[in-house]
């Protein structure tokens, strides 16, 4: 009797795991199943969900009909440079917060999380209309700085902190200077916080949307921004909008999928999100 | 100030104060370039905004110090006001459903099952996905015709719906859009506060026989309560800010029945170009923010403190 119980108690279980991560997986094949089937199976009612044959048509459509190759690119230049620098300038930073025990810094970091998005905008893009930087990639560099280095930041200072002083100590009493005590003792026991940094500042640039929207011309989009525009001016052509969306996506799917247990670590920590 | 401290000083006290004062000194050039990153990409932005705000500022028009009109404007701005209670309506919902729903899961997650991994994994993806690519399946999902959720409703029984494209239900659709997203956040830190807690209570209850709701409701929620405010602060302050999903799905119609606070400031910034106007939104915005947040402080305080 008690054995029955213990069963049904486990069966009633595994349904509540699945009806929780049903919907998390769902949406991502229903997107796949989209991009995979021609304009006629898309809109057939009832719908149909397994793509057959499974064609390529979308994928090709989306190269050809849009500059996606090239919007993609400015992507990887934005996200990259973006993330670069904020590990530059955060690491350092976060360790020098870490050590001066620099709370007030960590107050403007912390409201930095909270400003909306949006609000930063306004006065960035009137500066970028005066030094005249529209039309390039930099002022939308510079505005994912506004993302990428709160984050940075924030996951460093919270690990150097974590780290026993005792080495770097032992360096500087052997004569170091506290750049090489920084650079030598403290950096390389830092490397997995510095691998959860980056990656999660790199998928929060990379999903930004609202950044270069405001910012970019027709030449600096980055890929949010060429998806979107597609939605407006495809309305109805779902294959190819899908197959747009899932390569947009699929990187930083891909990465959560490696690296999900940095990722996990990092979010659990700060609770940090960008934008 | 820090280079106040004389040589009499240092004498007199010994070093220690002076020494911890230099040391702290040291590392200043590490935070400098990172400071100066920060003062020009967030910090100047958010005086410029309070600046414009006291202007009349439109592109291409040139600007012109209006005082406190743009303020006095928004008060009787009967669409922004609209759009400040749609904000709460929306931020209400979509930090409840996501409370709850985190905490089952947290809890689940926290269980050991068999491909738990992988389940955890797969949880917190929409979370990791692009908020546009995700927008977009949505919007196909809810097209009233041809769309898969209706079909799925008439599978179940159940009358269709609008969606999106009707002004009763598009703010609870999206809600449902933003407890899918974010959900896994919330999730997140409840995990990381259930990896924390102590053992023995659970022990000492069972062996006095406490059921496990029981243990549930007396050691774990008040043991699990400062996470869970940390969980409410994140998940009020993001649902606050939603923009991107909201826009792309809705643009804030039908007409301006999802038109939210940063929906409204978006349109007045880039689509109709008021930009002092629009400033002064984001100062109202802002403090209501800061202020839902200090309140949400407070609490937590008092959680800590009982």
């Amino acid at each position: 009797m008690r054995k029955i119980k213990r069963i049904a108690g486990n069966i009633g279980f595994g349904f509540g795991v699945v009806m929780l991560v049903a919907p998390a997986i769902t949406v991502f094949l229903w997107m796949l199943s989209l991009s995979l089937k021609n304009e006629l199976d898309n809109t057939d009612y009832p719908p149909v969900f397994i793509p057959n044959p499974p064609i390529i048509d979308n994928f090709v459509q989306v190269f050809e009909r849009n500059n996606f190759l090239k919007y993609a690119i400015n992507s990887i230049i934005v996200s990259f440079t973006a993330t670069g620098l904020a590990i530059l300038l955060g690491v350092p930073a976060g360790y020098g917060i870490a050590k001066m025990k620099a709370t007030k810094a960590a107050v403007v970091i912390l409201i930095a999380r909270i400003t909306p998005g949006l609000s930063y905008l306004i006065p960035l893009f009137l500066l970028f209309q005066w030094i005249g930087l529209t039309g390039t990639l930099a002022p939308i560099v510079i505005t994912h700085l506004v993302i990428t280095v709160p984050i940075v930041v924030w996951i460093m200072m919270g690990f150097f902190e974590g780290l026993p002083a005792e080495l770097e100590e032992a360096a500087l009493v052997d004569g170091a200077t506290i750049w090489q005590a920084f650079r030598h003792v403290a950096m390389p026991l830092a490397k997995p916080g510095i691998t959860v940094a980056t990656i999660l500042a790199f998928i929060f640039s990379w999903n930004n949307f609202i950044f270069a929207m405001v910012l970019a011309g027709r030449e600096t989009r980055t890929l949010p921004v060429a998806v979107n525009n597609m939605l407006t001016f495809e309305q109805i052509s779902w294959g190819p909008l899908s197959a747009a969306a899932l390569l947009v996506t699929a990187p930083v799917l891909l990465l959560t999928l490696l690296a999900q247990k940095q990722i996990v670590e990092g979010l659990t920590a700060g609770g940090v999100k960008g934008g | 100030m820090a280079g106040s401290t004389t040589t009499l000083d240092g004498a007199a006290a010994g070093t220690t104060p002076r020494r911890r004062n230099n040391y702290a000194r040291r590392y200043w050039w590490f935070v400098v370039p990172c400071g100066a990153v920060v003062l020009g990409t967030i910090v100047f932005p958010w005086i410029f905004t309070l600046y414009m705000s006291l202007h009349d500022y439109k592109i291409g028009g040139g600007q012109e110090w209006v005082g406190f009109a743009n303020y006095g404007k928004l008060v009787s701005d009967e669409r922004f006001l609209l759009s400040i209670l749609r904000t709460l309506y929306f931020t209400a919902l979509a930090v409840i459903v996501p409370m709850v729903l985190g905490l089952l899961a947290a809890l689940a997650f926290h269980r050991k099952f068999p491909l738990r991994g992988l389940a955890r994994t797969i949880f917190i993806l929409p979370m990791m996905a692009t908020p546009v690519a995700v927008a977009l399946v949505w919007t196909m999902m809810f097209h009233p015709q041809l769309g898969v959720l209706n079909w799925l409703l008439q599978q179940v029984g159940l009358p269709p719906s609008m969606w999106v494209y009707a002004p009763d239900t598009v703010i609870p659709t999206l809600v449902m859009v933003e407890v899918w997203h974010w959900t896994p956040l919330v999730m997140l830190i409840l995990l990381g506060g259930l990896a924390s807690l102590p053992i023995d209570p659970y022990e000492a209850a069972k062996i006095d026989g406490a059921t496990p709701f029981q243990a549930f409701w007396h050691i774990t929620l008040p043991l699990l309560a400062p996470f869970l405010v940390v969980a409410l602060i994140i998940r009020t302050i993001d649902a606050l800010k939603a923009f991107d999903t909201i826009y792309v799905i809705t643009q804030g119609g039908p007409g301006t029945a999802s038109e939210t606070i940063n929906i409204f400031l978006y349109l007045q910034a880039f689509a109709y170009y008021n930009l002092g106007y629009a400033s002064a939104v984001v100062v109202v915005f802002f403090t209501i923010i800061i202020m839902l947040a200090m309140v949400l402080l407070w609490t937590r305080a008092r959680v800590k403190d009982a």
